[in-house]
């Protein structure tokens, strides 16, 4: 079946098989590989994206066919020109990674958390990052950077930008 | 693993949905927020030729109180729950706390509570909130629409009374009273695993003290989740004790009939049961004011 779905901006029209989960589909039929699969039974939050600007999905478990004439945001979405995103800055300065597996589905699980709310408490932001595992187990950092980003995120908004 | 080939049909109204089950009958399968159903597909536990896929019908998107029911669409998502104005009022506190510990807060955000009281998993959450809650599901069938209480709903493990070519379009909650509260108990042994053992309670108070009325159920004690009766009738008319919290703990425990795994032996399970039990019932109890 042919699918048109719109990635970070572009549209893929690609022909595919009802079958084809969503992460393959970025990864081999989009060439992202940024998008990562861990444990592909959606334990460990390796693979999530944002699906129309606010949902985390883990794309392991949803088809490439449903997202067809839907908006994904993958981490290859985050930054804008050679600006990183402010939740990748914030995992650039507080070290939020180690070996980096992890970090695509960390941020876009952290986008929408931060779009839900964007003053979060550190129990908050715990809580929200409970269906993404770290097998370096870097959570002290990772909840820092995105408490650094939620507060540049904030900052930007009050000042109107 | 790959899922087994299947067909995918789109559907965009409930109308849509029915007439293509209707037509696949029990090859189809009804996708809505997938998260169990796709890992089943996955693990080829599932195969399924045609998925019919409702998550596009808006005009089963929806969360809304109606003529003394919550009424939850097909594709509500559980996150719909935990994150709606009315949740902290403590009638409400059942719905609250299992709103928080379904899977974890990303499969939240696409798995839906229809869906999860379809899949009837052993070890659901949203199955023994249903029957301590006195839920029903609204099914469409070939002869029209029915509305089917949750003990009759719920048949066997993974089966439910949604027969070939149906579709459960609701789930309904009554809305409780001023003087009920409820309380969701889980043991999981990580964020996302399936429960150890789970109770659901809710409690509804007369003006006197007493207790009007009970629901108490558990899930993962057994085939499907299970309705505590013996503890609710128990607990009908007395005042809160001490004694009386005991009892329903140890009707729990004798009802429950866990399988023994990793998560823990039959006797572990069962006593767990009883003790979620009672401590669902304190924490309901407690919410009312009432301390015992």
């Amino acid at each position: 079946m042919k699918v048109n779905v719109t990635v970070n901006g572009t549209v893929y029209e690609r022909e595919v098989q009802p079958r084809t989960l969503l992460a393959y589909f970025l990864r081999e039929n989009c060439g992202l590989t940024g998008t990562h699969v861990g444990c592909d039974t959606s334990s460990c939050g390796c693979c999530v994206v944002v699906v129309d600007g606010g949902r985390a999905v883990k794309s392991c478990s949803m088809f490439a066919a449903q997202a067809d004439g839907h908006e994904i945001l993958t981490v290859e979405g985050l930054a804008s020109g050679g600006t990183l995103h402010p939740l990748q800055q914030g995992f650039w300065d507080q070290h939020g990674l180690q070996c980096g597996y992890c970090t695509p589905g960390m941020m876009l699980t952290s986008y929408a958390l931060l779009k839900q709310n964007a003053n979060p408490s550190e129990a908050e932001i715990r809580e929200g990052l409970a269906g993404n595992l770290c097998r370096c187990t870097g959570y002290q950092n990772i909840v820092k950077a995105v408490q650094q980003a939620a507060g540049k995120m904030r900052e930007a908004v009050s000042a109107g930008r | 693993m790959i899922p087994a080939a299947f067909e995918y049909l789109r559907a965009h109204s409930p109308d849509e949905a029915f007439a293509q089950l209707q037509k696949h009958g029990g090859d189809a399968r009804v996708l809505a927020g997938g998260q169990s159903l796709i890992p089943a597909m996955r693990f080829r536990l599932a195969r399924p030729s045609v998925l019919v896929d409702v998550n596009e019908i808006a005009a089963l998107d929806y969360v809304r109180t109606s003529d003394g029911m919550l009424n939850v669409g097909a594709i509500a998502r559980d996150s719909a729950i935990e994150r709606a104005s009315w949740i902290g009022d403590r009638r409400w506190s059942l719905l609250h706390d299992v709103s928080r510990v379904v899977a974890d807060p990303v499969v939240r955000q696409t798995g839906t509570v229809v869906g999860s009281l379809c899949h009837n998993d052993p070890a659901g959450d949203w199955t023994a909130v249903a029957l301590a809650a006195r839920a029903s599901v609204v099914v469409r069938g070939k002869t029209g629409t029915r509305t089917v209480a949750i003990d009759n709903f719920l048949v066997d493990s993974f089966t439910t009374a949604v027969g070939e070519g149906e579709i459960a379009l609701e789930a309904r909650f009554p809305v409780p009273d001023d003087r009920s509260a409820g309380s969701y108990q889980k043991v999981e042994r990580k964020v996302g695993d399936f429960a150890t053992a789970a109770a659901a309670v809710q409690v509804s108070l007369n003006a006197d003290g007493t207790i009007r009325s009970a629901g108490i159920a558990l899930s993962a004690a057994g085939p499907c989740a299970v309705r505590v009766d013996d503890a609710e009738r128990a607990l009908t008319g007395q005042k809160p004790s001490a004694d009386l919290i005991r009892a329903a703990a140890d009707a729990a425990s004798t009802k429950s009939a866990p399988q023994a795994d990793l998560r823990g032996s039959i006797p572990y399970k069962k006593h767990l049961a009883g003790v979620l039990v009672a401590r669902g019932l304190r924490q309901a109890l407690g919410r009312l004011g009432v301390n015992v």
